[in-house]
């Protein structure tokens, strides 16, 4: 096992996979950077860090550098899928399904039932979200919420480096678009990853802690805040089965269900606003499915329903925080 | 319009008679589909909007003649006369369009979603200027591929104001990927004139050409014409030049949708432009008169076509509909 950071392991991956599977394109904004530039290609070496060394390695027919037109992008990786290879897609910035929203939803989610089943659109769309920069309103969001909503697509979030390397080969190895969430704040986090093949199958959570008296459901970056919100609840003697859903589509809804047929009590934790959430979906199918084992009304841990602010102190407000979560664990624990 | 080219420059070209038989079977083909359709969307039977293609054979024929299976188009909801052209299986077609299960593709797509990747056709699309970045996608696939295939986007002037195709145009010339655009100006972008809407007075190759790649213009209602410049420019694409554009100007025979009064119609445009410029009819007219086809053998085209559709809708019309139970297949290869 190697130690390295998530940051590290999607390069990695990157590499490897892209050497086993001459189909493997990367293209987007800077994946490699410096193109017509005096400095030259790879002067930067991709914005993220994420693709260093794929340019010097595959070369100016797999590795593509575009110009800022993200539904070109989008809309030729779709292309390029269908026409069978396996593009690797990357939007700078999750914020920017807005300007290439189509190509994700009316076109590679729904080519396969369209066409009848007669076609396979495997492409992996990497898109780098998430709040705590004080990147503000159109560069921190979880989109996530709004794409698992989209038949068709898959929605993945790793929040470990083994994960990132387990989940974005599953991504390349399979047939179906797969939305690959990077958290920015996530890339630094450090952690052993396997050696050799390693796929994390979609559709199957990862139970990060057993604890047996609150059920807390949730992902990316909020499964960091909520280990820590874990840490002081065990100070406490209170035990939470904390559960990473590691894909939002597919879900594990059995792992839901399972823990919240033992704890009867739940708590959400999802880093964007309310409404039509991937918080009140969850919430949702608990309240549908596992009614008679609740002894709580779920509780959502969210964003609030406003714009992602700019200000340490405001984006601090509208994060998801350690503390909202240990409240509301206390909170579900309380209800008689 | 000028490009009347000779008949006998086609020949010339590399044409031999069974190749002209051929393309009028084609063409003849989709103006038969088309008008079938125009009369059997009125008895109700057929769900949803249809986009008829008639008048643009010549463009769509012209075009794909020149392609192989492993040449990729991408289309538009005007599609038929593309998947006709690029060698869609006609009666699958036609189940498509009545939403049966053995459709071409088993009734989840109809008019404006048919695809067959078996002839290189990854699909119509119902959102007007979505297809212009994934020829591009296709095309660099080919470009990896090596084989000196292209990805071909079938656009019109309508989708030719997206700002999708503005970022297609340009990738393609960034990349240098063998991607062709071929806009077919029919002049209406729904119901607004091209005149209005395309804001270089309707020119739409010169707009291709800004965005830094060669841009030819053809007759799109004359088959020799079309076929003719577009083996000049594919000639130059497949040689490794990069991107090109082609604007055929041709004319829509029908409304917008079936079912569009065409109250924008100047008087006698359609009469006009049925007299002027059917492609079907110069095509008879010219073959016969150069002696390169008889009538004859023209009219028993015409009638193994007629009788091609007639099968083509009376075997949609007994072909069962979807299983209800099937709605949830075919989302995802594997969930």
């Amino acid at each position: 096992m190697a130690v390295m950071n998530i940051r590290e392991a999607i390069n990695a991956t990157l590499h490897s996979e892209m050497e086993r599977d001459s189909d493997i394109i990367l293209l987007g904004e800077d994946v490699v950077g410096g193109a017509g530039t005096a400095g030259g290609q790879e002067s930067i070496g991709g914005i993220w860090g994420t693709s260093g060394g794929l340019f010097a390695k595959f070369g100016p027919d797999r590795v593509l550098d575009t110009p800022i037109s993200e539904s070109a992008i989008i809309g030729a990786a779709a292309g390029a899928a269908l026409a069978g290879k396996r593009p690797v897609a990357e939007l700078m910035f999750a914020d920017f399904i807005g300007v290439s929203l189509d190509q994700l939803w009316n076109q590679m989610g729904k080519f396969r039932y369209m066409f009848g089943g007669k076609t396979k659109c495997p492409a992996v769309v990497r898109m780098i979200y998430g709040a705590g920069m004080n990147a503000a309103a159109q560069h921190s969001q979880s989109v996530y919420s709004l794409m698992t909503a989209m038949p068709g697509l898959k929605i993945v979030l790793p929040t470990t480096p083994a994960d990132a390397k387990g989940l974005l080969t599953e991504a390349l190895r399979g047939d179906d678009p797969v939305m690959f969430f990077e958290h920015k704040a996530l890339y630094g986090v450090k952690g052993e990853v396997p050696d050799g093949e390693h796929r994390q199958r979609f559709g199957e959570a990862r139970m990060v802690r057993e604890g047996g008296d609150v059920t807390i459901v949730t992902c990316g970056r909020m499964v960091n805040f909520s280990e820590k919100a874990c840490d002081k609840l065990a100070g406490d003697g209170i035990g939470v089965d904390l559960i990473d859903l590691r894909t939002t589509s597919p879900l594990d809804e059995e792992a839901i269900l399972d823990s919240v047929e033992m704890t009867g009590r739940l708590v959400v934790v999802d880093e964007s606003p309310p409404r039509c959430s991937l918080a009140s979906d969850i919430a949702a199918t608990v309240a549908a499915k596992a009614f008679t084992s609740l002894k709580a009304p779920p509780i959502m841990v969210t964003a609030p329903h406003t714009p992602v602010p700019f200000a340490r102190e405001l984006e601090r407000a509208w994060l998801p925080s350690p503390q909202k979560i240990e409240d509301a664990v206390r909170q579900v624990l309380g209800f008689r | 319009m000028d490009g009347q080219s000779n008949p006998r420059e086609a020949k010339g070209n590399g044409m031999e008679p069974t190749d002209l038989i051929g393309a009028y079977r084609r063409m003849q083909t989709i103006r038969m589909f088309e008008e079938r359709l125009h009369d059997e969307i009125k008895t109700g039977e057929i769900p949803g909007f249809t986009h008829l293609y008639c008048g643009q054979e010549a463009a769509a024929v012209g075009v794909c003649d020149h392609l192989s299976v492993d040449d990729y188009i991408v289309s538009t909801h005007r599609g038929h006369g593309h998947c006709i052209a690029k060698g869609c299986d006609v009666k699958a077609m036609m189940k498509e369009i009545y939403g049966r299960a053995d459709g071409l593709c088993k009734g989840r797509g109809g008019s404006m979603h048919i695809a067959d990747l078996s002839v290189g056709m990854l699909g119509a699309n119902g959102i007007v200027g979505a297809g212009a970045p994934q020829a591009v996608g296709a095309a660099i696939a080919a470009k990896l591929n090596g084989k000196g295939r292209i990805g071909l986007a079938f656009s019109g002037d309508g989708a030719c104001n997206q700002g999708t195709t503005f970022e297609a145009l340009n990738l393609a010339v960034v990349l240098k990927v063998p991607a062709v655009f071929v806009f077919e100006n029919n002049h209406y972008s729904e119901h607004t004139g091209v005149a209005y809407a395309v804001g270089t007075s309707g020119d739409i190759a010169s707009r291709a050409e800004a965005f830094g790649m060669k841009a030819w213009r053809a007759n799109g209602s004359d088959y020799f014409d079309t076929y003719k410049v577009m083996g000049e420019l594919l000639d130059y694409v497949r040689a490794g030049n990069g991107p090109a554009a082609i604007e055929l100007d041709t004319e829509r025979f029908y409304g917008h949708f079936e079912g569009d009064p065409q109250r924008y119609r100047g008087p006698g445009e359609l009469d006009r432009i049925r007299t002027e410029r059917d492609a079907l009819v110069s095509f008879r007219t010219r073959v016969v008169e150069a002696q390169i086809l008889g009538s004859t053998e023209l009219d028993s085209v015409d009638s193994e076509v007629a009788q091609l559709i007639e099968e083509a809708v009376a075997e949609a019309r007994a072909a069962p509909p979807p299983d209800p139970a099937s709605v949830t297949d075919d989302v995802y290869v594997e969930y």
